[in-house]
């Protein structure tokens, strides 16, 4: 059983439809009890880093998802739910993460100031190295893409990156902690084929 | 690298495809599940639904077929059609979609692009522009592209970017059902004033069409085309192997 947190932002449709589609038992919500008893969490999220960053601090998601972290529940962050998860982001200012991933989220303008922005479609992944949430996914495989910053991190927490320009972190992993900057839910069968990676992990290596 | 991206695009009446024809294997071609599932198993990069339907009764079909596409495909959806207002954006967003493209509804009123990227982010906002040549300008035609409005679509497409449009739809009246390529021209001019994605639309009658597309217009993101899918006369997979064997990016 996954347990999507819901802190309104963004649109979580799809995302129960994908869990749902590969037979997954799905929840989708923001009780905090029930995230608090989850065996498995996803952070999703689109918009913007300040506002999702506040939701969480006002409804407390913020300290919950630190304490999941530390007990080493598998946590899965999404598009700008994975960004979340760093430290800080420069997102229109200066906003703090959850800070479980170290590093900051930049424009992808900084490093590719010659691509079009956001990042809108298909683009492939260059994997690092391998991650049992990954274990089904190749080496150039296309995810869908839709995003202006980018999570700037040490190389060893970088699963896989993409070639936008530069090259961009596309997939983290630290401890029980994974963040795609992709959407799995939009990304076919390659994407399916990560959340039935996450769902069958129990937060080991 | 990104790839360009392939677009299928359906017409939905009263939650049923318009125009769907016959694909070997496909029992029922004017179901948009179906249809939805075809092209999504067979390299389409992307969806786009456009409800033609003018009735209450009929966006309540469209939504509930929007529905069952989004439970059962997991590609990109954009839809279109009788967006006028944020309250339509959350009526199709709540089915599903996963980006909005207005036209008529931003023309209407300019104000809902900026409301509706503050509400869901500039991703999520599609301004698709109806565009042709009067006297040597290019105009924005409102209505299906019936009505001249007498804007500059370049500055129409400026302007909407600057108000939050994440992506332009650019469909040339010009050389829409003429089947004789994409509008070169007019697409150069919209992906050098704009730095968000261009689509292009209208024209697409070969795959020779696509190739000088984005030969011609790198900057291009995307082609997208309706009838020359649905009537079978290109196939995707065979349109996107040609494509990289011309070294355009595609994903296959």
């Amino acid at each position: 059983m996954v347990t999507v947190i819901d802190y309104g932002v963004g649109n979580l449709f799809s995302l129960r439809s994908s869990f749902a589609f590969i037979g997954e038992d799905v929840r989708v919500t923001g009780d905090i009890k029930e995230i608090e008893a989850a065996k498995k969490l996803v952070l999703p999220g689109v918009g913007a880093f300040g506002d999702a960053a506040l939701k969480l601090r006002e409804t407390g998601i913020d300290r919950i998802l630190k304490e999941k972290a530390a007990e080493n529940t598998p946590i899965m962050g999404i598009c700008l739910g994975m960004q979340l998860l760093s430290e800080v982001s420069y997102e229109y200012g200066k906003h703090e993460g959850l800070g479980l991933i170290g590093g900051k989220v930049r424009p992808i303008k900084d490093v590719a100031p010659q691509v079009k922005i956001p990042q809108i479609g298909w683009n492939s992944l260059v994997f690092y190295k391998k991650h049992p949430v990954f274990k089904y996914v190749s080496d150039g495989d296309f995810v869908y893409f839709v995003h202006s910053y980018f999570f700037d991190t040490e190389r060893t927490n970088v699963i896989a990156a993409t070639d936008y320009g530069s090259l961009l972190t596309a997939a983290v992993a630290a401890g029980s902690i994974v963040g795609c900057q992709f959407h799995p839910e939009k990304s076919g069968k390659t994407g399916l084929s990560i959340l039935r990676g996450f769902c069958e992990w129990e937060g080991d290596l | 690298m990104i790839t360009k991206r392939i677009i299928p695009c359906l017409d939905v009446r009263n939650g049923r495809v318009v125009k769907g024809v016959n694909f070997e294997g496909l029992q029922d071609v004017s179901s948009p599940v179906d249809l939805a599932s075809y092209y999504s198993d067979n390299g389409a990069d992307e969806l786009v639904f456009y409800d033609i339907t003018a009735s209450a009764e009929g966006r309540a079909l469209f939504t509930d077929a929007l529905k069952k596409v989004a439970e059962r495909i997991f590609i990109p959806l954009t839809v279109g059609g009788g967006i006028n207002s944020v309250d339509d954006f959350d009526r199709v967003l709540k089915c599903g979609a996963d980006k909005v493209s207005v036209n008529s509804g931003a023309i209407a009123d300019p104000e809902l692009i900026k409301k509706a990227a503050a509400k869901y982010g500039d991703q999520c906002v599609v301004l698709s522009v109806d565009a042709k040549r009067v006297d040597g300008k290019f105009c924005v035609f409102a209505k299906g592209g019936r009505v001249n409005t007498g804007m500059n679509a370049i500055e129409w497409i400026k302007r909407g970017v600057s108000f939050g449009a994440g992506e332009i739809v650019l469909n040339s009246i010009d050389t829409d059902g003429v089947k004789k390529g994409f509008d070169i021209e007019m697409l150069a001019a919209a992906t050098e004033a704009v730095d968000v994605p261009v689509i292009a639309s209208g024209g697409a009658g070969s795959v020779g069409d696509f190739i000088t597309l984005f030969k011609s217009v790198p900057e291009v993101s995307a082609g997208l085309a309706a009838s020359v899918f649905h009537f079978g006369e290109i196939a995707i997979p065979y349109l996107k192997q040609k494509l990289k064997e011309q070294n355009i990016s595609v994903r296959l």
